[in-house]
């Protein structure tokens, strides 16, 4: 009974052929799953990136302020929110700021091109979501999070903020245009 | 002695002081359970989205209430009543010091008050996580501390207890089986509470102004050592109730006790690094470091879990057999107490725990796949199917048994007690895969509208509106079958025929 006192002796009591099978399977499938996660950080590269620093926010923001106004190519509106459209040279360093409610800038991208992407937060934590790839990273004020990425289909992706970020959360959607 | 009486049932000593204790926790989870399933009601009619009933600002207010009166409140007050009962009661003991006890419940329902206080008054919209620098009132902060302090005092009053009973001599042999689940738990919600009030501390101060803010990825490190291994809290104890239930409804015995509890010494040495697997996709941790902690560590946890997932059904199979049910390989299945709620709920949470939970973990754990699963809706899948079907069902079909052993009442309205599990667990698990299969097409969490509020529009598979549908109905009728659980205890309390006592 498991709810009475157990008599001296139990760890004594040999283990069953069903246990010992059952616990052998369950450990070589342990085993096997743990050599296999970092196994695929080598074999498959699709792993979270590696390169961060530490930035202060307002470095970060001064960083952002200047990239945007060096690429900005144009203005874009939907609702009461306005972004800059940056379209920075292939191979570039690129910035995407998350800050209460609105990721900033849109980005205009080529296909086929690799970019530096310098994901962080002016104020509190914020998620970037890619969609429709579902591809999703922390953006952590403090943190300067570099995401080397190479766009490998020519279309519009929506950034969607999943970290709860406030009153307007739901409304932090944010654009990557590529072409 | 005039402190004890004897149970007409299993013929316990019962200490009354205990349980006192035992009943005050448990009435107080079940009005925690009840406030978070009215929530949660109001909240999956709302990320259903063709229903969408609430505006953002009570939404994200309710989600906050509803993590807290849910994971903390209605599950560590339960949890207290479980250690009391599994030290005092099981062990034919006195409770320790029964005046700490109090302070727990004092502490716990003072602390968990005020959280839900500040919360409901717009004071903490934060959820349960309350990231800095997203910043709560300070009274959010202290509630949790005072919450938290109560919860290691009740895990003292049970250690104490299992001193008193061993020095007093009141049971001979080795702890039962439960007991030792129970303390495995204990265990861990100490290492636990500890990073709580580590968080929290610093928290609560800069919230009132007294100390800069610390560092965001800080935070988010040192509470998921609280805020996943709290939920291993709920695992062990879990699985010390499936062994409890699997003995009270077939009189089943552990297969070996010495593979339970050794899964039970798995889960203390190795739970609580694993929470590492919360800040895959952060930046200022090396992948070396974070694959190490979510997969050598994770997966002995996960070890244990395999074992348990053998050695409860297997009990149940030897117990049943035992019973004559010998013909075929099924037998034994077919001919089980299934109108029995304690044996249902036991068997519905293992498999949504088991088949549901425990897998989706252990794959939304891995360091590549998490990239794919990071707070859209198969978080929440997940971990409703762990604490929901898994915990909270569990706890529902323990609580059958409490109710006549130590409220003295036999359960009220058993016609619909014998249909409650079902009518709870099995919505709970289509509730959560659906909400999974949405969180895979990038649906993301804690989101009070997935088409945003007028900016940029947002276009999903088609396959998004059909499963969030499918969980808003499932979801719905799950609450149904919460609501049942709490209307079968307030009854039985109030108007349940009382068992007289020998």
């Amino acid at each position: 009974m498991s709810i009475t006192p157990v008599p001296p002796g139990w760890w004594k009591m040999p283990l069953h052929k069903e246990e010992k099978i059952w616990i052998s399977i369950a450990l070589i499938w342990c085993i096997a799953i743990t050599i296999a996660m970092p196994a695929w950080h080598f074999v498959g590269q699709q792993n979270s990136s590696q390169e961060y620093y530490t930035i202060s926010a307002e470095d970060y923001n001064t960083l952002a302020e200047d990239f945007m106004e060096k690429y900005k190519t144009g203005t874009e509106t939907a609702g009461d929110w306005e972004w800059d459209v940056v379209t920075p040279p292939p191979g570039s360093d690129i910035f995407l700021r998350g800050m209460q409610w609105k990721w900033d800038p849109i980005l205009k991208l080529k296909k086929g091109e690799t970019y530096r992407l310098h994901l962080s937060s002016i104020d509190v934590l914020h998620g970037l979501s890619i969609h429709p790839l579902n591809m999703n990273f922390e953006a952590v004020p403090g943190w300067d999070y570099v995401l080397t990425i190479t766009p490998t289909q020519a279309k519009e992706y929506r950034i969607i903020c999943n970290e709860f970020c406030g009153a307007d959360h739901h409304g932090m959607i944010g654009k990557i245009i590529v072409e | 002695m005039s402190d004890f009486r004897t149970c007409s049932i299993t013929g316990l000593k019962v200490h009354l002081p205990a349980e006192k204790l035992i009943k005050i926790n448990a009435v107080t989870a079940i009005v925690f359970l009840l406030v978070g399933g009215i929530l949660g009601l109001l909240l999956v009619l709302t990320r259903w989205q063709a229903v969408h009933l609430l505006p953002p600002e009570f939404f994200y207010r309710f989600l906050t209430l509803h993590g807290i009166a849910m994971l903390v409140a209605w599950i560590i007050f339960w949890e207290m009543a479980a250690l009391y009962l599994t030290s005092a009661i099981l062990l034919n003991s006195r409770l320790a010091v029964p005046w700490v006890g109090w302070l727990q419940y004092l502490l716990m329902l003072v602390g968990g008050g005020l959280v839900a206080v500040i919360i409901l008054l717009g004071g903490a919209d934060v959820m349960f996580t309350s990231y800095v620098p997203l910043k709560a009132d300070p009274l959010y902060y202290l509630g949790i501390i005072l919450f938290a302090v109560g919860a290691i005092l009740g895990c003292v009053v049970f250690f104490a207890t299992l001193v008193v009973a061993k020095t007093e001599g009141t049971y001979s042999g080795s702890l039962p089986l439960v007991t030792y689940g129970a303390a495995a738990a204990a265990i861990i919600a100490i290492i636990t509470l500890s990073h709580g009030a580590i968080v929290f501390i610093p928290t609560l101060l800069w919230s009132a102004g007294l100390i800069p803010p610390m560092d965001a990825e800080v935070y988010r490190l040192i509470f998921w050592g609280f805020g996943h291994s709290s939920q291993q809290i709920n695992v062990c104890t879990m699985v010390a109730v499936w062994y409890m239930l699997g003995t009270l409804t077939v009189g089943s015995t552990p297969v070996n006790e010495k593979v339970c509890r050794t899964a039970f010494v798995l889960y203390i040495l190795f739970i609580n690094i694993a929470s590492e697997h919360h800040i895959l996709v952060d930046p200022g941790f090396s992948a070396a470091h974070k694959s190490w902690n979510t997969s050598y560590f994770m997966h002995l946890a996960v070890l244990a879990s395999m074992i348990h997932a053998f050695s409860v059904p297997a009990a149940l199979e030897v117990a049943l057999r035992k019973k004559g049910y010998t013909r075929g390989t099924f037998e034994w299945l077919k001919k089980a107490p299934w109108g029995n709620p304690g044996f249902s709920a036991l068997f519905l949470s293992l498999v949504g725990f088991g088949f549901l939970g425990g897998t989706t973990g252990v794959i939304f754990g891995t360091e590549q796949l998490n990239i794919l699963s990071h707070n859209n809706l198969r978080i929440p899948g997940h971990f409703h199917a762990t604490v929901v079907a898994g915990t909270t069902l569990a706890f529902m079909g323990a609580t059958y048994y409490v109710l006549p052993l130590i409220f003295q009442r036999e359960v009220a309205f058993p016609w619909l007690a014998k249909i409650q599990p079902y009518l709870f667990g099995i919505p709970i698990m289509v509730f959560s895969t659906f909400m999974m299969v949405a969180g895979g097409f990038g649906v993301s969490r804690r989101s009070a509208d997935m088409y945003g509020s007028g900016g940029f529009s947002v276009e999903y598979s088609p396959i998004v509106d059909i499963s969030l549908s499918i969980m808003g109905i499932s979801g719905v009728v799950a609450c149904l079958g919460g609501a049942a659980f709490c209307v079968i205890a307030v009854a039985t309390l109030i108007i349940g025929k009382k068992i007289e006592a020998k």
